[in-house]
């Protein structure tokens, strides 16, 4: 699932999140939901998502794109592959 | 709410009575409650150790206290030594046990060394490394774990882990403290003794221990007390002067690593203080100049520490059954 129009991405990301990290049927949180500020995944959880992130849209993530402005929400998220996509 | 202002004296403590109170617990439960002779405690050379060590001597007896030394290769070199100066000076017996060769029988070094070669290829014989995590102070950042590495040459580089790499050096190092683990419960079954954890209450609330590691024992006698605490207690039981002046590290990887590096966000005189603060319901902004921080740092800790006890939940469950057993005996 790579495909990046505006709702099927953030779906994709929902999607990983809820069934991998929170082992839920559905994400019950808002795209801009701070995932660090509510708790939604620990470090663990994002090291999960950059290796999602590498492995779904073939974008290798550098350490210096790890942070809370490219990685703390699912909007945040989509706006940093959509980025590093059209690169 | 009518407390005490929130100052670093809330956690000065009554050492004698401390002393005789855990005394007190370790003679009914381990003499009356388990009805056991004994206690094993494995000696590091650090604070906790040699508190608990002090203290099983001083409620047991130093004949029914024993000291076990089990270095591996990438122990600090004054581990050994610490630990025997303890043990001379309480006057009780040791055992030595390096546990390398168990280590390499069981890959521990082999599989560690595989996991690292994940992010750094050239990894290999006559490198050392260890694992750190970045400060919880600056920013809201994620806290993603890093291994320095230390080539035979000298030079020193850091670089992020990825989850599988992370996870098996992790899993790898974890045989370390479940190898010392099983030799306790080996020495204090032949000797009829219990195994005594050494976990401060930091460790012990926050996770720091690994499952069936040393986080295993029979009694823990000081889990209820802060870090700063433990020292103090130290100082009370007049152990030598090195061990209460040396700094907490973790000794588990071959380059020294402190314990903020690892683990705990700040050093252990703040982090005792902001999480006496949680315990007892003071704010942020009531615990920040006591520990000289910012509100908005102390905030971060304050959510560094609940995270870490989603993380310990896990640790220190115990096996779960699928309902109660006394229900699955009675039907």
């Amino acid at each position: 699932m790579t495909n990046d129009t505006p709702t099927e991405l953030e779906l994709s990301i929902k999607e990983f999140i809820s069934k991998s990290l929170l082992f839920s049927e559905t994400f019950p949180y808002d795209n801009d939901a701070s995932f660090l500020a509510e708790g939604i995944i620990d470090s663990m959880g994002v090291m999960e998502l950059v290796a999602f992130v590498g492995q779904t849209f073939q974008i290798q993530v550098p350490p210096e794109d790890i942070t809370p402005a490219n990685f703390d929400s699912v909007s945040k998220l989509a706006a940093y592959i959509r980025k590093r996509r059209a690169l | 709410m009518n407390r005490p202002p929130f100052t670093p004296d809330l956690l000065r403590l009554d050492c004698r009575r401390e002393t005789e109170r855990i005394g007190a617990v370790l003679q009914e439960q381990i003499l009356r409650g388990f009805r056991r002779k004994g206690a094993v405690v494995a000696l590091s050379g650090g604070i906790d150790s040699s508190v608990v060590g002090a203290l099983a001597v001083k409620a047991l007896g130093k004949e029914r206290v024993l000291g076990l030394l089990m270095p591996e290769r990438d122990s600090s070199a004054d581990t050994l030594t610490l630990s025997r100066q303890l043990a001379d000076h309480l006057g009780i017996q040791t055992v030595y046990e390096d546990i390398t060769g168990i280590l390499e029988s069981l890959g521990c070094y082999q599989r560690r060394d595989d996991a690292i070669r994940l992010v750094v290829p050239e990894y290999g014989p006559g490198w050392k490394s260890k694992i750190v995590l970045p400060g919880v102070l600056e920013e809201d950042q994620f806290r993603l774990f890093s291994v320095v590495v230390q080539s035979p040459a000298g030079e020193t580089r850091k670089v992020q882990l990825t989850l599988d790499a992370y996870l098996g050096i992790v899993a790898a190092s974890n045989f370390k403290q479940r190898t010392r683990k099983m030799l306790e419960y080996y020495h204090a079954d032949r000797l009829h003794f219990v195994v005594a954890g050494t976990p401060n209450r930091l460790e012990y609330d926050q996770g720091f221990f690994v499952k069936l590691g040393d986080g295993a024992a029979d009694i823990k006698p000081i889990a209820h007390l802060y870090k700063s605490q433990v020292y103090q207690l130290a100082e009370h039981l007049q152990l030598p002067e090195a061990i209460c002046h040396r700094s907490p590290t973790t000794d588990t990887y071959s380059l020294p690593q402190s314990q903020e590096e690892f683990y705990f966000s700040v050093p252990y005189q703040k982090m005792d203080l902001i999480l006496f603060g949680v315990n007892h319901g003071y704010s942020a902004a009531e615990v920040a100049p006591a520990v000289g921080l910012t509100v908005d740092q102390v905030n971060r800790v304050f959510r560094d520490i609940e995270a870490k006890r989603r993380v310990a939940r896990y640790l220190h469950a115990s096996p779960v059954l699928v309902e109660p057993l006394h229900t699955a005996l009675a039907t």
